[in-house]
């Protein structure tokens, strides 16, 4: 990682080249201090909680994880899942992004194979902090790449302990993201790598290192429009380069190629929306190296005339192209776009059509709290990086700048995607905090060499320009630019009244030698300067560290209260899922909202009939249906599907709110999209959602509400609900086709059996029934003794 | 119910049989067994029904005849069933009077003479000293009978209390002529729902005596049944597999993996957590929901948890006795309910790891289950020694199965020597002392840093080379 070559010229006498050596180490060690933080701060959740998988998804990935670590990858390609959407089943190999998996059964092989004892468990619960430490390291060669080593660090520094990262990478949150932000990141260095080297070696590895993102997340998409849309960006600005092709070109073409091995994308790759914008502007690229290729050969006139013909010939093509593309995704209902990218184009798309996109709390557009809560200062930071990134403008730096913007714009569709936005800000930041740095620490030392002598200035001047000359990569293109420089920055100074941008904007000009006589800050606004810089850091950190320590690191399967008496321990999720799978068959089928789909088949190994993959609206409709009917209806449409054990999750006990009452509406609403009898105003009472006395009856009277409040009035005797807070409607009922089986100790989650059918003797039923209770064996055992 | 008329025949018939065999096989040359000689002259059956196990407690006072000759040994009768369930055998002598009485341990194995008559099986007794003609002495006979008692109801409701059977034989099963015997049957409460009569049978609070009934024949049976209650908790850990590591770098880890079950009445119908959690008199009484795990002194980093993660709930006592580790599992058990879960535990290497005379190390380990009143059906023992340990050796005080086989963990390259040690049907009587005997060299304890340090090293050593070499092509 070490970077001690970048300035060879300065590196002339031995001591240079010490310095040199001594800064190389330096980063190193600052590099892996990086690691360790990106890595640690991770740990709370260990710490805090214990060593286990965390909430839904997660859990998902590491019974798929433990499949593969069992039985080999070819297995593992061919699975097909029958414990999960029961009857229908679902084609694991075939439909999940394997890149997670893989990474996290490769790390248990080897580790395995060093005879070093690690459960699946264990490599799972680790994936995300390690692959953290990755993304830090690719961020900083990503922000060198652009702005200098100074810039790379400070960008990994703060990518570490970003908050909305840590939210996503805990240890134990083993998603997708956790390895998809690393290779999102690595996907991007390679890409601006490769523009700046022009080597067809880096593109190769983007190539693959993009393969390793469609492995790994369904938001390589995001790469594959942004880099055609940097190139198209590139082209429109004139800044058209064999480097730009190397660097588009073969990632079209190879990139594509290995997306399609991928099984669960295939043939999406080159038939699905997402991808045309790539092909277009491949065709584009080559449309416009011809152009150059031409031009280079021809005379200016000749040049001309060619053009003419060739666009006339050209645009006629294009037209014709693009009329039968348009034709063809037209035809498809959903124009050839996936739900969830729809959404994104138009936000409200899924609440219109797909609820049970909708219904997902990470699919709502984020609130401006969660913008400060996930990214905290670097909300502020941005636009000063911004303007140094256009100090001067190169193509890599107006990467970032694009990145950023459409980052921004997707993060504001989706919560979820402030993810994605994340990188991009920390790079934007980091440059940022590296300029400001630079240019306060720099006038600092003028004013030092000024106080004392005129000559020490210039050697310190000299060391100052040889330790920096790493930083600044582009220091020929930044002299030109300078003047430009100062005249934008006093008209941005007004409309960013923030105190630390101003410093940023006031300190770029006296970064240049022969300006800084003028342009050098005074010692007390550097000194101040710097002391602000360093307090609104401390500011961040102290943020992210307790983000990382609160806010995301409770693994939700567990939940604490601190009281006054002590910490109280909530365990009931697996305390039920411990009970089904010990004390029931193994081959019963377990009903509930889909939510716990991935838990029950990962904790309790039961059948269940939804789950968190919500591939089938109309099944997961079939449940909430069965849900929101009576009882008896209920039980006919659960017996349909052969379950025998219903499971809710029930919170007004302990006042636990994301329950199933509170999820309820939403079983409603895509039960009701698929099977029109079930109404959401029959469960509202003037559009208000309640389960006190002035619910609907068809609310009191729903299968959720009955299995959720059975019995649970004899608790206080009132029925008093501590998540909605007040007494519930119906307090005193039987239930007629379910009996209860199992309710955990804070009650938080009840398991219920199907009873089973009666026998159909039509005017025996009353006298089977009473007689059933005489003869019970327990009566029998106390009247007869076999031994008399 | 008389014993048969026909059981004298066959015993005589039996006897014959064992006197040719034991001839032929020449072991007991000097003593042929079953001596006409010894008979019972008194005993005293006392059988504790209060818990889960099933302890009896027998005093027999033995008579050598006048004219036999020298006694070494005395036969103790088992049912075939009762033989299957019977998990330890204790013997005692009784010496002297009063003040002085002391008791000394005998060994006792199980008869190689199988013919015994109606499948009946055999213990033997060895006497430290023989028993010499018209001597007397008294012999305190301790065992453990497991899934002796027999749910009845078989399935049972949350409100319903358990109801047992027992069986067993009025008269000591005995294959020697027993001239005067009482059976006492103690059970946890006065609930007794029936109790076979075999006159003169007696009842008083909690306890059914049985006789005294004089003058019984050899291998006279007279099968009694006492039905009663018994809300003990049923716990029985079906397979318990621990393992023991030893490091020499001075640790012990011990991990164990329970695999629980109520072994009690099954529970039917429905759960309610509010019967259970408003009225815990009354509901679920059979049912459990903690044991207790009595673990080493000095035990450190205790953890307690099953496949899907940690339990929050148990607490670790600790004095410099012992410590008592009070798990609860996650739900309680009722009758048919399992549970499965682990715990683990480190222990300082120089408590339980000692040099011997000749040299050699021995591991000194507690056999059997730290659970308190439970039965292990299938105890696997799995001693890990450090790698290089050479020539292992078992020392225990009873029967097990046992072999060895090489086990590999951290950065292991010729791997570990394991003993493994199986026993079936394991109560607390089994919780004593065994030994692991094996060779082994300090030096092998640095080989694992060497490597590491090695592989450091080459790691840096090519990051040199690299650096210092140019790979391109063109010269640049």
């Amino acid at each position: 990682m070490a970077e001690p070559g970048s300035s060879t010229a300065a590196a002339g006498d031995g001591g240079g080249r010490l310095r040199n050596a001594f800064g190389g180490v330096l980063c190193a060690f600052t590099l892996l201090l990086i690691g360790v933080l990106a890595f640690s701060i991770r740990l709370f959740s260990v710490i805090k909680y214990e060593s286990v998988i965390h909430e839904f998804d997660p859990y998902f990935n590491f019974r798929v994880t433990q499949f593969l670590s069992k039985n080999g990858i070819y297995e593992f390609w061919n699975w097909f899942d029958d414990r999960t959407w029961y009857p229908l089943g679902r084609v694991i190999g075939g439909t999940v992004y394997p890149g997670l998996t893989l990474t996290a059964g490769t790390l248990w092989w080897l580790l395995n194979s060093l005879n070093i004892p690690l459960s699946v468990e264990t490599v799972c619960v680790f994936t995300a902090p390690i692959f953290s430490a990755n993304a830090s390291w690719a961020t900083y060669l990503l922000t060198k790449e652009a702005k200098g080593t100074g810039a790379g660090l400070m960008a990994a520094t703060i990518l570490a302990m970003v908050p909305s990262y840590i939210s996503r990478s805990v240890a134990g949150s083993y998603d997708n993201e956790a390895v998809a932000i690393f290779a999102l990141i690595f996907t991007f260095y390679l890409y601006v790598k490769t523009l700046n080297t022009g080597s067809l070696f880096y593109a190769t590895l983007n190539a693959l290192s993009y393969f390793y993102m469609v492995c790994s997340w369904g938001g390589y998409t995001f790469i594959i429009n942004l880099i055609p849309m940097h190139v198209l960006l590139c082209i429109v600005t004139g800044r058209y380069s064999s480097r730009l092709y190397i660097a588009f070109a073969p990632l079209v073409i190879l990139g594509t190629l290995l997306a399609a091995l991928v099984p669960v994308v295939g043939f999406n790759a080159v038939m699905t929306s997402e991808h045309f914008a790539s092909f277009l502007v491949f065709i584009i690229l080559h449309v416009v190296a011809l152009v150059y290729y031409i031009k280079g050969l021809l005379t200016p006139r000749l040049f001309k005339v060619a053009m003419t013909l060739v666009i006339s010939v050209g645009l006629a093509v294009c037209f014709a192209v693009v009329a039968i593309l348009i034709a063809l995704v037209a035809s498809s209902p959903t124009k050839g776009w996936s739900g969830r990218s729809l959404s994104l184009l138009d936000p409200t798309y899924a609440s219109k059509y797909i609820p049970i996109i909708a219904s997902v709390s990470e699919h709502q557009p984020p609130t401006w709290p969660s913008y400060f809560m996930d990214i905290n200062v670097l909300a502020f930071l941005i636009p000063a990086g911004i303007i140094s990134c256009f100090l001067p403008l190169s193509d890599a730096s107006s990467f970032m700048v694009l990145y950023l913007v459409t980052a921004a714009y997707f993060s504001g569709v989706m919560v979820r995607l402030m993810l994605v936005l994340a990188p991009a800000a920390c790079i934007l930041s980091g440059i940022a905090l590296s300029e400001a740095f630079n240019v306060l620490t720099r006038s600092i030392k003028c004013q030092l060499a000024k106080l004392f002598d005129d000559s020490p200035a210039a050697s310190g001047d000299s060391s100052a320009e040889s330790s920096s000359a790493s930083t600044a990569s582009t220091n020929s293109a930044k002299n030109e630019n300078r003047s430009e420089k100062t005249k934008t920055i006093p008209k941005e100074k007004p409309s960013k009244n923030r105190k630390k941008e101003r410093e940023v904007a006031e300190s770029v000009p006296v970064k240049h030698k022969k300006e800084k006589k003028l342009l050098v800050l005074p010692m007390e606004a550097s000194a101040m300067g710097i002391l602000l810089l360093i307090v609104l850091g401390g500011f961040y950190v102290v943020h992210c560290v307790w983000a990382a320590a609160e806010a995301y690191s409770a693994p939700s399967i567990v939940l604490t209260s601190r009281s006054h008496d002590g910490l109280h321990v909530f365990d009931d999720f697996r305390e039920a899922y411990a009970w089904l799978s010990h004390n029931t068959d193994v081959d019963d089928k377990v009903a509930s909202w889909w939510d716990y789909g991935y838990q029950t088949t990962a904790m309790a190994n039961r059948t269940v009939i939804v789950d968190n993959n919500t591939w089938n609206n109309t099944h997961i409709a079939t449940v909430g249906t069965a849900m929101s009917s009576p009882e008896k209806v209920a039980w006919e449409i659960f017996n349909s599907l052969d379950v025998k054990y219903v499971l809710v999750v029930f919170g007004g006990l302990v006042g636990y709110p994301s329950d199933d009452i509170n999820k309820f509406l939403w079983m409603v609403r895509i039960g009701g999209g698929v099977f029109p009898h079930i109404k959401e105003p029959d469960y509202l009472r003037d559009g208000n959602y309640r389960v006190d006395a002035q619910a609907t009856p068809t609310m009191l009277n729903c299968l959720m509400y009955k299995l959720c409040y059975y019995r649970f009035v004899e608790t206080d005797g009132k029925g008093f609900d501590r998540v909605r807070g007040y007494e519930i409607g119906k307090k005193h009922f039987k239930l007629t086709h379910f009996e209860e089986v199992f309710t955990t100790h804070h009650w938080m989650v009840r398991i219920y059996k199907l009873k089973p059918q009666k026998n159909r003797v039509r005017g025996k039923l009353k006298k089977l029934k009473s007689g059933s209770k005489t003869s019970s064996t327990i009566a029998a055992g106390r009247n007869k003794n076999p031994w008399q | 119910m008389a014993p048969s008329p026909s059981s004298l025949p066959t015993a005589i018939s039996s006897l014959l049989l064992l006197l040719l065999l034991a001839a032929a096989v020449s072991v007991y040359s000097s003593s042929p067994v079953l001596e006409g000689g010894i008979r019972v002259v008194s005993a005293e059956k006392r059988i504790d029904l209060t818990g889960s196990i099933v302890k009896v407690f027998l005093t027999l006072k033995v008579e050598n005849a006048a004219a036999a000759p020298e006694a070494s040994q005395v036969l103790l009768a088992f049912t075939p069933t009762e033989f299957e369930r019977l998990a330890i055998v204790k013997a005692a002598r009784a010496e002297g009077r009063r003040k002085k009485k002391m008791y000394i341990p005998h060994a006792v194995k199980a008869s190689d003479l199988a013919a015994a008559p109606n499948g009946h099986r055999l213990y033997s007794v060895l006497l430290s000293s023989a028993l010499k003609s018209a001597e007397v002495t008294t012999l305190e006979v301790f065992y453990v009978l497991t899934h002796s008692l027999e749910p009845f109801p078989a399935e049972i409701t949350q409100s319903d209390p358990q109801l047992v059977y027992y069986r067993d034989s009025a008269v000591l099963l005995s294959p020697y002529h027993v001239l005067e015997q009482t059976t006492y049957l103690k059970m946890p409460s006065n609930r007794v729902e029936s109790f076979t009569r075999v006159d003169p049978t007696s009842r008083t609070g909690t306890e059914v005596k049985y006789g005294t009934y004089y003058d019984q024949l050899p291998n006279s049976y007279v099968p009694i049944l006492v039905h009663y209650e018994n809300n003990y908790p049923f716990a029985v850990v079906e397979e318990l597999v621990r393992k023991v590591e030893i490091s020499h770098w001075g640790n012990v880890q011990i991990t164990e993996q329970y695999k629980l079950r109520h072994g009690g009445a099954r529970h039917k119908g429905v759960f309610s957590r509010l019967e259970y959690q408003s009225r815990p008199s009354i509901s679920g009484l059979s049912s459990f929901k903690n044991l207790l795990a009595r673990l080493p002194p000095r035990v450190h980093s205790v953890y307690y948890r099953d496949e899907i993660g940690n339990i929050s709930s148990s607490h670790l006592r600790s004095d410099s006795h012992k410590s008592e580790l009070e798990i609860e599992p996650r739900y309680p058990l009722f009758g048919g309910w399992h549970c499965t879960f682990t715990i683990g535990y480190g222990l300082p290497l120089q408590d339980f790891v000692l040099e011997s005379d000749d040299g050699r190390r021995y591991t000194n380990l507690t056999f059997g289950c730290p659970l308190l009143d439970t039965v292990v059906d299938d105890l696997t023992i799995k001693v890990v020694l450090p790698e290089g340990s050479k020539n292992p050796q078992a020392v225990v005080p009873f029967v097990v199965e046992q072999h060895v086989e090489t086990s590999y963990s951290y950065l292991d390259v010729v791997g570990r020597t394991t003993v493994v040690l199986k026993k079936k049907n394991v109560v607390g009587e089994h919780n004593v002392p065994f030994q692991v005997y094996y060779e082994f060299k300090p030096i092998f304890m640095l080989a694992e840093p060497l490597m590491l340090i090695s592989a450091v090293f080459l790691f840096f050593v090519a990051c040199i080379a690299y650096l210092h070499m140019d790979l391109s092509i063109r010269k640049s």
